[in-house]
């Protein structure tokens, strides 16, 4: 079996986590991977912290990533990087706010968009893939801004990742 | 990509189910939802006992038929359910019960696969979205074979995880219904129930000769040194974690194909069960005098993982580090909930709370809860407590309680609290937000707004009270004053006599869908009446 893609997306309740592991599976699935995704819902919408994960690859079994085995902790905000760490395992990427420059988004609300761009550098998934998770999961009118803050997660990545 | 819930959701609208009930909690409530969207006829009922009720004549009726809560919510509707399964059903009549173990959204995690033995009603656990829109189908399939309710037992790790879902051709039933009288399989007096019971275990008898012939098992062929006997989201877990081994995943976990795990036992060197919460299964085996291993007490508690059960199988019964607590939940800013906490703080009550978001109260900056119980609980453990407590610490006693709430189980406490009123009399709280606002926002028959939130007869919970007989009602409008609480609430705690105040300020999560809905409902009042001039 082929190497099973492990990603953790957190934040607080209300941020767009899921939204963000939604897009995430989404495009993934239409790269062709088997996907499984999970996440733990009710009281941690009101504003506690709220995780999800989200595993890819030729055949996945647990839809929870393994503690220590995710390959990338995608952290949404700066406070929730400490708690989620243990997720993530030696070597593993993480990838938190501070990749988008304060005040460079449009609307702050799509950070979770503008993260998924910095994580797009690391994953091979095609754009054209991302495009289409986008469009699906976001109601049109917000599809242009989304756009932009997935181009400025790209060009976040390049300065703050590195690559 | 399905959730768990949404699989359900499109398994029963392809298998021609012709209605869903249920009350929402978590991690079920997104079943009717999706049913409703997807084009199902579903509706939430007042509590689970009542939307059982309800699928039951469905069922009689001949209809496929689901109905949907959480695992708490079973216990409300048990005393149906141990009935139910003594009559025959015409229509397949499947009863989710979703289970959460880890507690993440509950005030307790047990495993409910113990009401597929105590009730005598199969149980089937699919371990991800695709097996839980294939045992929807299988379900009712089941249930009308043998003409019994089946449950189709689901976790919270299957509910809301989203997995590939291939879909079936759906399945065409337009007949029309009619009523077929069979007072012996439906009318449950003794001289019916006794051969009822005889013609029940019949039925688990054949419904395990078919487990084991045709059951939905799945048997990986591996090492032999190590057989692993699995079920529900634990056995893609230990899959993962033992991929050599020899494993045996048990789809119809009640009545149990044991014949069929006795020959996989003699197979392998080491059996070992794998299994979320109580230890079900294996007991089931070591009763049945095959030599399984299961797992350490510590692993009964909360959800199991890969690497849980990786220590499971290594016998590894050291302790597990507890994962990093991150931020608890709280009250939103500007929840209405937030001025009664304070009052009540403030006022140094003995708070007898109950389930919903309120129940937050009981945390910091509020402190102000001191009991938490079950849906509709906070009535009767007020009560007893006025009843036994000295004057003083009697009159601090305030029952505090959500609209969803109210409705679901908290009418029954306010009969109790006329008809044996404590000598100091006793104050109810109803925190009206106008919505079950833990799981979702979902309607309940005291907003007016059906599932679906087209407008519908609305019950005045002041009219009730006054009309069961409490002897001061009063309606507190917290938007517009908020501030008149604590003296009404000075003055009522005061007096000998039972009170009951309804605060109301709309959830402001709901606020602006509440207002988008009444705008509907006025604009489609207007063209009736356009149409009918």
């Amino acid at each position: 079996m082929q190497q099973v893609k492990n990603i953790v997306i957190a934040g607080l309740g209300g941020q767009g986590v899921i939204k963000a592991s939604d897009i995430l599976a989404d495009a993934a699935f239409r790269a062709g991977f088997d996907v499984k995704k999970s996440e733990l819902h009710g009281m941690s919408q009101r504003g506690g912290s709220v995780s999800s994960d989200v595993r890819y690859g030729e055949g996945v079994l647990s839809p929870m990533v393994p503690p220590g085995e995710a390959d990338v902790l995608l952290v949404l905000e700066a406070t929730q990087v400490e708690i989620n760490r243990p997720t993530l395992r030696a070597g593993g990427l993480l990838i938190g706010p501070d990749v988008i420059e304060p005040g460079a988004l449009r609307n702050r609300k799509s950070l979770n968009v503008a993260l998924l761009g910095a994580l797009s550098t690391a994953l091979e998934i095609d754009q054209a893939h991302w495009e289409a998770a986008l469009h699906a999961n976001l109601a049109e009118k917000l599809h242009a801004i989304n756009e932009q803050a997935f181009a400025l997660g790209r060009e976040g990545a390049a300065r703050h990742l590195g690559q | 990509m399905l959730s768990g819930d949404d699989a359900v959701a499109l398994g029963a609208l392809h298998a021609g189910v012709r209605l869903g009930t249920g009350y929402p909690g978590t991690p079920s409530t997104e079943i009717l939802e999706t049913f409703d969207r997807i084009g199902g006829r579903a509706q939430w009922s007042p509590n689970e006992k009542v939307a059982l009720e309800v699928a039951c004549g469905s069922a009689f009726a001949g209809a496929r038929t689901i109905v949907t809560m959480k695992h708490v919510g079973l216990n409300v509707a048990a005393d149906a359910l141990f009935t139910a399964t003594h009559t025959d059903v015409d229509g397949g009549l499947v009863i989710v019960s979703a289970d959460d173990p880890g507690m993440a959204s509950s005030q307790n995690e047990q495993d409910n696969r113990h009401y597929g033995r105590a009730a005598a009603a199969p149980v089937l656990e699919p371990i991800d979205s695709q097996q839980a829109y294939d045992f929807t189908w299988l379900g009712l399939e089941l249930s009308e074979r043998w003409k019994i309710p089946v449950i189709l037992r689901l976790t919270t790790r299957v509910c809301h995880a989203k997995t590939v879902v291939r879909p079936r051709a759906p399945h065409q039933d337009d007949s029309a219904l009619r009523f077929r009288r069979d007072v012996p399989a439906r009318v449950m007096i003794p001289a019916f129930a006794k051969p009822a019971h005889r013609r029940l275990r019949q039925k688990l008898a054949e419904i395990t000769a078919w487990n084991e012939a045709e059951g939905p098992i799945e048997e990986h062929r591996g090492n032999r040194e190590l057989g692993i006997v699995a079920t529900g989201v634990a056995a893609v877990h230990a899959r993962e974690a033992a991929p050599d081994a020899c494993q045996l995943t048990i789809g119809l976990t009640y009545p149990l194909p044991l014949e069929r795990i006795r020959a996989f036992a003699a197979s392998v060197d080491r059996l070992v069960v794998i299994e979320e919460g109580d230890p079900v299964l294996v007991d089931s085996l070591r009763a049945a005098g095959i030599d399984a291993e299961g797992k350490a007490e510590q692993y009964r508690f909360g959800e199991l993982n890969v690497a849980r059960v990786r220590r499971i199988l290594a016998r590894d019964t050291s302790p597990e580090s507890e994962p990093p607590a991150g931020k608890p939940p709280e009250l939103c800013p500007g929840c209405s909930h937030r001025a009664v906490f304070e009052t009540l703080r403030d006022l140094d009550c003995i708070v007898s709370g109950d389930i919903g978001c309120y129940t937050l109260g009981v945390l910091p900056p509020f402190s102000a809860m001191d009991t938490c119980v079950c849906m509709g609980a906070s009535v009767g453990v007020g009560l007893g407590l006025r009843h036994v407590l000295p004057e003083d610490e009697a009159r601090r006693v305030v029952s505090v309680i959500g609209d969803s709430t109210f409705v679901h189980s908290g009418l029954t406490g306010i009969a109790e609290m006329v008809y044996n009123p404590p000598a100091t009399g006793h104050v109810v709280l109803i925190l009206d937000n106008a919505t079950t606002a833990m799981t979702g926002q979902q309607e309940h028959p005291g907003t007016g707004r059906l599932l679906d939130h087209s407008p519908t007869k609305r019950i005045s919970f002041e009219s009730v009270c006054e009309s069961m007989g409490v002897d001061n009602v009063h309606v507190l409008d917290l938007h517009r004053n908020a501030d008149g609480l604590r003296p009404l609430l000075e003055e009522l705690l005061a007096r000998d006599e039972t009170s009951v105040v309804i605060t109301r300020q709309p959830c402001v999560l709901a606020a602006p869908k509440i207002r988008l809905y009444e705008k509907a409902a006025a604009e489609q009042a207007e063209c009736a009446a356009a149409t009918q001039d």
